[in-house]
Parts: C-alpha cells; sequence; structure tokens
C-alpha cells in the first residue's frame, strides 16, 4: 500500500487523520506503514511456529527447503495455521454465547441486579423448539432451564449440537459425508486446536474440515446461542431510527463510547445512563446529559435494542478520541487496540477496561460485575462523568457528519414485514425472488482493514449490487460502513436500488439494505436462509439458494470462522484479502473451487470491489437459471463511471470518493 | 560515487524477507501474490548463509576488478563507469565460468534458461529513486545501501572511539 492510497473514503475519518497528522499522533494506518513490508513467508500462509523444532518455513519459488523439520509441506503448514484462526474465531464468537448463557442463567435464578427476561416470545419458542415445557411456568423458570440446555452444548460429548435440528436435510448430509456435523463446541474447537499440534494432522484436506466443523461449532452452536439468548435476555430487537457516526457526539453532553462485543456490559450501561445518579451527576459537571454512543459489534447490540446511535466502525475507535471529546471509552473483549491508551493520552479521555478475559497495559481496570450489573455500570459512568471537567473545549474537533439508518432486523421480523400481521411468512420474499424482481439476496458483512481504503470496498460493493436489484442484508462493521453513508435509509431505494428491488422496498417499506445486528447475529442471516427454503420454491439447500456473502474488508480470526461456517453450509462467499494460504497452490485451489463439491459453497478472494461483485452476480445468476425462475423483470439500473468505480446514474456521492 | 551493500552480520535474523523480496523485485509481475504462481519462479539473487554463530545474506560484491568479467567469454558481464556490474542476458552463454570464478558463490543458473543471474544492485530501483528491495524488506537493519565513503568514514569514526575508549578506561 503506497502512502499516497486513501485511508478512509468516510470524511470524518478523514478530518481526524488530518487532525492527528497535525498532532503527531500514530494511528493504525501509521503503525501499518511502519510494519512495511510486512512478512512474505507470513502473509503466504508458509511459515510454522508450531513446535520449538521451528521456526520453520518452506521456500515459495521453490528452493529448498520445501518442507519444515517434520516433514510438513507448505501445503500443510498452510491448512494447520488456517486450522488455528478458525479456531480461534469460533472461540471468540462461542465464549460470548456462553457469557450470555450464563448471564442468562444467573439472571432467571435471580442472582443479578439490573438484568431481566425481556424477550419472553422467543424465550417460549426456544423452549418449545428444545422440548421445553411452558404451560404453568414462569420466564424465570423457563429461562433457567434453556440457559442450561445452551451450556450442555458447549461441554457435549455423544450426539450433535441442538441447532443441527434446524438444518436442511441436504446439507447435514454433506456434513456426515464430510464428517464435519458439529459435536459439541467446546470440543470441535479443542478438536480443531488438538489437530494442528506438531504431529497430529498432516493432511490438508482434513485440517479444512476442521476448520469447517471449528466454524459449524461457531455459527450453529455459540453464535446461534448468543443471539438467540441475547433476545431473550437483553430484548428482540424491532426497526428503529437511529444514527451512526462521529457527529453524534456532542460538545455539550458528556461523551461515553462503549466498544466490544458481550452486550452483558453494554445494556447495563444503556440502562445506567438513564438512572437519575448518573443524570444529577451531569448536572453537576455542567453537562447538558450522557450521550452514549457504541464502536463495534456492542454498538450493534445497544443499536439494535435501544437505538443508541454508533459512533463507528473498528477504524474509529481511533478517530473518535482524536475529537478530544470523549470522556470515557468504555471496552470489554475483541477487536479493541490496545493503542488506545497511547492515543486517549493526547487527551482527557479515561480508557477504561472492564472484562475478566481482557485486561490492558495502560488501560484502567473497573471489572464489570454482573452480579451488581445496574451498580457496576453506574459506577463505570459515573467515573467517565466526573471526567467531564478535564476536557479543554479549545480542543474539541467533533466532525458533523452522521448519517439517519434503520436498524432492527431479524429473521422473524421479516414475518411481521414482509407479511403484515394476519399472514406473516417469508412468502414476499420468496416470491420476489421467483418473479424476478429480486436477484436474491446477498449478505455484506465484516470488519474494516488497514489494508484498504475504509468502507471503500463495502459502499462499492453495496451500491453495484442494489443497482442489479439484490436485497443486501448485514451485520458489523459492514453496516456500520453503510449506516454511515445513508444506506440504511428508505432514501436509499431511491438512490441506488434497481427497479426491481425498488418495488419490493417501496411496497413494505424497507431500506435496500437491512441491518440485521452484530456479527455473532449472522446466525440470523443462517436462520432467514433456513425460512427461504422453508417457505419453498426456492430449493430446499442453501446451495441452491440465489444467496451469497461477502466479507470486502476482513481481517479478524472470527471472520475466518464466519467464512468456514457460511461456506460450510452452502453459501458462495467473497472476501477482500485473501485468506494466508497462497503459498500452498494446492489449498488455494481446494478452497476456492473443489471445496464447492464437498460443501456446497466455496469461497472467492477478490480485492477489487467491482471484480467481486460480478462473480457474485454471475452466481446469483447460475443458481437462477439451475431454478428455472423467471429472468429477472428489469434491467440493471444504469451507472455511469466516477472514478475507478460505477456509480448509479444521478446520485450525490460521498465528496471526494 | 560508490553505492554499496552493507552487510551487518550481527544484526541478520536469518528470517530471509531479503530473498522473497529480490525474487518478487525480479518477477514479472512485481507482486508478492502474483509472483507466486509464475512460472518459471521468480528466483532471488540474495542467500542467507548459515555459517558458525551467525547467518548473512550474500550478493555480488560488484568487485571493482571483478573476476567474473574477466572471465567472460562473450563479455555478457561487463561494467560500465558508475554502474554496477551487470549482464546482458542476450550475450551470456551460460558457460557457467562466472560462478566458478566468483569467490563468493554469489552468481547461479537462470531458471528461464540459456544464461546466469547474479544481483544487479536493483538499478531500475536506484533509476526511481528507491533502496534495492533486499534493503527495503529488511526489517532488522541488516542490509544497507551507503556510498562507500560514507561507510570508511563511519569505520574510522567507530575505530577512534574504541581506542579513546581504551585508553582512557572509560567509557564514553
Amino acid at each position: 500500500m503506497s502512502s499516497t492510497k486513501r485511508v478512509s473514503v468516510d470524511p470524518a475519518a478523514t478530518q481526524m487523520i488530518e487532525r492527528a497528522r497535525q498532532q503527531a499522533q500514530k494511528l493504525a494506518h501509521d503503525r501499518y506503514q511502519a510494519m512495511l513490508p510486512q512478512c512474505g513467508y507470513g502473509q503466504l500462509g508458509i511459515c510454522c511456529q508450531n513446535c520449538d523444532m521451528g521456526p520453520c518455513r518452506v521456500d515459495p519459488f521453490g528452493n529448498e527447503p520445501q518442507v519444515g523439520v517434520c516433514g510438513a509441506t507448505g501445503d500443510v503448514i498452510a491448512a494447520r495455521n488456517l486450522a488455528k484462526k478458525a479456531a480461534v474465531g469460533s472461540a471468540a464468537h462461542s465464549d460470548h454465547g456462553r457469557s450470555i448463557a450464563l448471564a442468562l442463567l444467573a439472571t432467571s435464578r435471580g442472582q443479578t441486579q439490573g438484568y431481566s427476561i425481556k424477550g419472553v416470545t422467543k424465550l417460549r419458542a426456544l423452549a418449545q423448539e428444545w422440548g421445553i415445557p411452558v404451560e404453568g411456568s414462569s420466564p424465570e423458570e423457563i429461562a433457567e432451564k434453556v440457559a442450561l440446555t445452551a451450556l450442555d452444548d458447549f461441554g457435549r460429548q455423544t450426539g450433535n449440537l441442538r441447532f443441527i435440528s434446524r438444518v436442511p436435510q441436504k446439507i447435514r448430509e454433506r456434513w456426515e459425508r464430510m464428517q464435519v456435523t458439529p459435536r459439541g463446541i467446546d470440543r470441535d474447537i479443542v478438536g480443531t486446536l488438538h489437530s494442528t499440534n506438531m504431529g497430529g494432522s498432516n493432511e490438508p484436506i482434513q485440517l479444512i474440515r476442521n476448520c469447517v466443523r471449528a466454524g459449524l461449532a461457531d455459527g450453529w452452536g455459540g453464535s446461534m446461542i448468543a443471539t438467540e439468548l441475547s433476545d431473550i435476555l437483553f430484548g428482540e430487537p424491532a426497526p428503529l431510527v437511529s444514527e451512526a457516526n462521529l457527529g453524534v457526539l456532542k460538545t455539550d453532553h458528556v461523551n461515553i463510547l462503549v466498544h466490544g462485543h458481550e452486550p452483558v456490559l453494554s445494556d447495563a450501561l444503556v440502562a445506567a445512563s438513564q438512572s437519575p445518579e448518573v443524570l444529577d451527576a451531569c448536572q453537576e459537571v455542567g453537562a447538558k446529559g450522557i450521550q452514549l454512543a457504541g464502536i463495534c459489534c456492542t454498538a450493534n447490540e445497544i443499536l439494535m435494542r435501544y437505538g443508541v446511535p454508533i459512533a463507528g466502525n473498528i477504524l474509529h475507535q481511533e478517530f473518535a478520541l482524536v475529537t478530544g471529546a470523549v470522556e470515557m471509552m468504555v471496552v470489554d473483549i475483541q477487536c479493541i487496540f490496545p493503542a488506545l491508551s497511547t492515543v486517549a493520552s493526547k487527551y482527557h479521555t479515561l480508557v477504561v477496561s472492564t472484562s475478566e478475559k481482557a485486561q490492558f497495559e495502560g488501560f484502567t481496570h473497573i471489572e464489570f460485575d454482573e452480579a451488581h450489573a445496574l451498580e457496576s455500570a453506574k459506577e463505570i459512568l459515573l467515573a467517565g462523568v466526573r471526567n467531564y471537567v478535564n476536557r479543554d473545549p479549545n480542543k474539541v474537533q467533533i466532525p458533523t457528519e452522521k448519517s439517519p439508518l434503520i436498524a432492527g432486523f431479524t429473521t422473524e421480523g421479516v414475518f411481521d414485514h414482509l407479511g403484515g400481521r394476519y399472514r406473516p411468512s417469508y412468502r414476499p420474499l420468496n416470491n420476489g425472488m421467483i418473479d424476478g424482481r429480486l436477484r436474491g439476496v446477498v449478505a455484506i458483512v465484516g470488519c474494516n482493514t488497514v489494508k484498504m481504503t475504509q468502507d471503500e470496498a463495502h459502499l462499492a460493493l453495496a451500491k453495484e449490487l442494489l443497482r442489479h436489484d439484490v436485497l443486501i442484508v448485514q451485520t458489523g462493521c459492514s453496516a456500520i460502513a453503510c449506516g454511515k453513508a445513508g444506506l440504511l435509509t428508505p432514501d436509499a431505494v431511491d438512490l441506488y436500488a434497481g427497479q426491481g428491488l425498488q418495488e419490493v422496498c417501496d411496497a413494505v417499506g424497507l431500506p435496500p439494505c437491512l441491518h440485521m445486528g452484530s456479527c455473532v447475529d449472522i446466525s440470523r442471516i443462517l436462520m432467514a436462509c433456513v425460512e427461504i427454503c422453508r417457505e419453498g420454491g426456492l430449493g430446499d439447500d442453501f446451495a441452491d439458494l440465489p444467496v451469497a456473502g461477502a466479507a470486502p474488508e476482513w481481517m479478524s480470526d472470527k471472520a475466518i470462522s464466519i467464512g468456514f461456517y457460511v461456506v460450510g453450509s452452502g453459501v458462495f462467499t467473497v472476501i477482500g484479502d485473501p485468506l494466508p494460504v497462497l503459498g500452498s497452490p494446492k489449498v488455494t485451489k481446494y478452497l476456492t473451487d473443489e471445496m464447492e463439491k464437498d460443501y456446497g459453497g466455496r469461497f472467492a478472494f477478490e480485492k477489487d470491489p467491482m471484480k467481486a461483485a460480478q462473480l457474485i452476480i454471475r452466481h446469483l445468476d447460475g443458481k437462477r437459471e439451475a431454478l428455472h425462475l423467471q429472468p429477472m423483470l428489469y434491467e440493471p439500473r444504469p451507472a455511469q463511471m466516477v472514478g475507478k468505480f460505477w456509480r448509479p446514474a444521478e446520485v450525490e456521492v460521498l465528496s471526494g470518493t | 560515487m560508490k553505492q554499496m551493500l552493507v552487510v551487518k552480520i550481527d544484526r541478520c535474523l536469518g528470517c530471509k524477507s531479503c530473498e522473497i523480496a529480490c525474487a518478487v523485485e525480479h518477477s514479472t509481475s512485481r507482486d508478492l501474490f502474483e509472483a507466486v504462481k509464475e512460472l518459471p519462479a521468480p528466483q532471488t539473487r540474495v542467500r542467507v548463509v548459515q555459517g558458525e554463530t551467525f547467518a548473512a545474506p550474500l550478493q555480488c560484491r560488484q568487485c571493482e576488478d571483478a573476476p567474473c568479467v574477466a572471465i567472460c567469454p562473450t563479455n555478457a558481464l561487463h561494467r560500465r563507469a558508475g554502474e554496477p556490474v551487470m549482464l546482458d542476458k542476450e550475450l551470456c552463454i551460460g558457460c557457467t565460468w562466472c560462478v566458478v570464478a566468483c569467490p563468493f558463490g554469489v552468481i547461479t543458473l537462470d531458471r528461464r534458461g540459456g544464461a546466469v543471474v547474479k544481483c544487479d544492485q536493483c538499478f531500475a530501483r536506484a533509476e526511481r529513486g528507491e533502496v534495492p528491495a533486499c534493503v527495503e524488506a529488511c526489517s532488522s537493519g541488516a542490509l544497507e545501501i551507503e556510498e562507500l565513503d560514507a561507510v570508511a568514514a563511519g569505520k574510522q569514526q567507530a575505530f577512534l572511539v574504541q581506542i579513546e575508549r581504551s585508553l582512557t578506561g572509560s567509557s564514553l
């Protein structure tokens, strides 16, 4: 990446980057430049640090050595490294799910203060699905059994995960054949890690099977438990209006950012932020109130349920601090840059870690106590409020950029939206695809990365697909990217959508991109595919459906786990940067080609969002043809070339894009 | 003024990033992920070699009185004033006498056939104002490109400091 490449297409980010440069403040993109050139062996996946007879590397240009000390080839090394990463990603999501299950259990037993069973409809539905009696039982009694049943799946040693019963038959048959049906969440992660131990599995295709199984234990295990039980404990989301970008911060309010993943923390902070103690404290320090805003997935959780605005996606964690307007950033775990303490030190900002699982050098640690969630959250917020007096108003620069957005879409909510109250169903969605108004549904998800211009690929891919009548569902930092750019509003239908997509969205009053939540909420998208299959007319297998996944700016190991569970479930997925396996032509070919025979889905590696869009459109058209669906009713919306990307005609683009 | 590739053996970590960077630089695509697909595989001109107690990258020293130039029967290996020792691939017949003549063993056969390859001090990058690929890639500072006079001057300074310390018995 040359130094002339733009860091971000987000004008708010660009302002903060310039401000940081003037203040001689090093941010993630500066640290990335200092890291260049990055190690070629690492990038190619052919560096092995598995044992003390190493570290080993194989030569990518045919010279010696071609095998490690133990004899592992580059193919084995690359596949083994990938398996470790998939296991780590699965562990992150699954441990998050475990936290929610434990919190639900404790709450059901009256052992927490500040939580209650809010999602009773989903509680009863899940209980019935799991054969737990609901008649005559209080929500707490049902919730206790549901939590124990969910926790059961973590330590399961026999049989398979419970949610496998939701999976269409043909997919389960493929999994049985490939021996990847997830058996137990902790077991499958441990099993995958075990196989990567030196002298363990030394067969690349088996190692990739382990990648898939670890991923499936996440998607149909840890993540799905996280989503379902979060809906039960914190409430089932419904469509609501909010805003995204740095402009949500206020000069006359105490600004507190919450960053990380597990809503046990963020949910309590939301409640505490409305308590009299905290509001009084704000008055006392001369602030009009408290502005809570989120970064990353925990932001998406409290957005979906409460409409708390979003300050930004992952790279914004530093940009937000550079405003000089943040009294406190409260974090729990995952995707948090340890650099935050250095960046914050230039301002009055306190950076507070709260999770017993995640401490950071230089952060103030105030451990969050779930047993006393509300009091604990208040204590944390009050520390932030008291910091307001230390803010130097002359050193504050808050970008004005912020966009309205609609969030709160769930698998079940689609019923309400698409079918109305009397006949809620996925029929209108399926018909939309069958009749040729919708080409298909594509999930655009995933992170930002300093290796690419922030948000550029998310937006370009989304807009290119929208003009081709593709309905987009989103989670995570990608949803935030599109939210900041105005794509999560009904206005975006007029600006970007093709004719067919316009008709569907206008008929039901939907935006063309549906925000379905945090990254664990990709399990909602899995369930949406289940419902599409159940509704009928589009096949009974994810591999039949005109759907695809995309993670154009991925960077996290969690994204690798997600990639494996989406592809492993039969969905073609295009990611931006390649998986770190290109040093092994064999593994690369399997992941991007042969894997489809075994799992019904495969990866494609494509950094250029316009080319990625073409791959996806061709894939959707191929599935449509195989299903003998109606040809598309309308031509794609015309576009014009703006810079290196096509743009829908008559559109006001983000300045400088 | 002669630019020389300075090797600091106490800094070489043996990571071989220089080998990868050199191969990519001399590939067709000059991009890592594309270069690994090229056939024949791109070739490094620098080799990290393990000694008893240290590792060091070895490449063409651009000798002033180069044995390879003297022995080359077709004048494929030659030097014009102010340039590194260069190989004219068209003239090279791959007789490999230069391979034998080179005291450092840093000339090898070209995988594309019909000739040899050796380090060209990335003269194409120099014309663009860039340092050699191996120098850019080395993350531990074991490889640098410097003017010869500056290298000598640096050595003189270091030597003086050493003498002064041993005479005064102090560490300055």
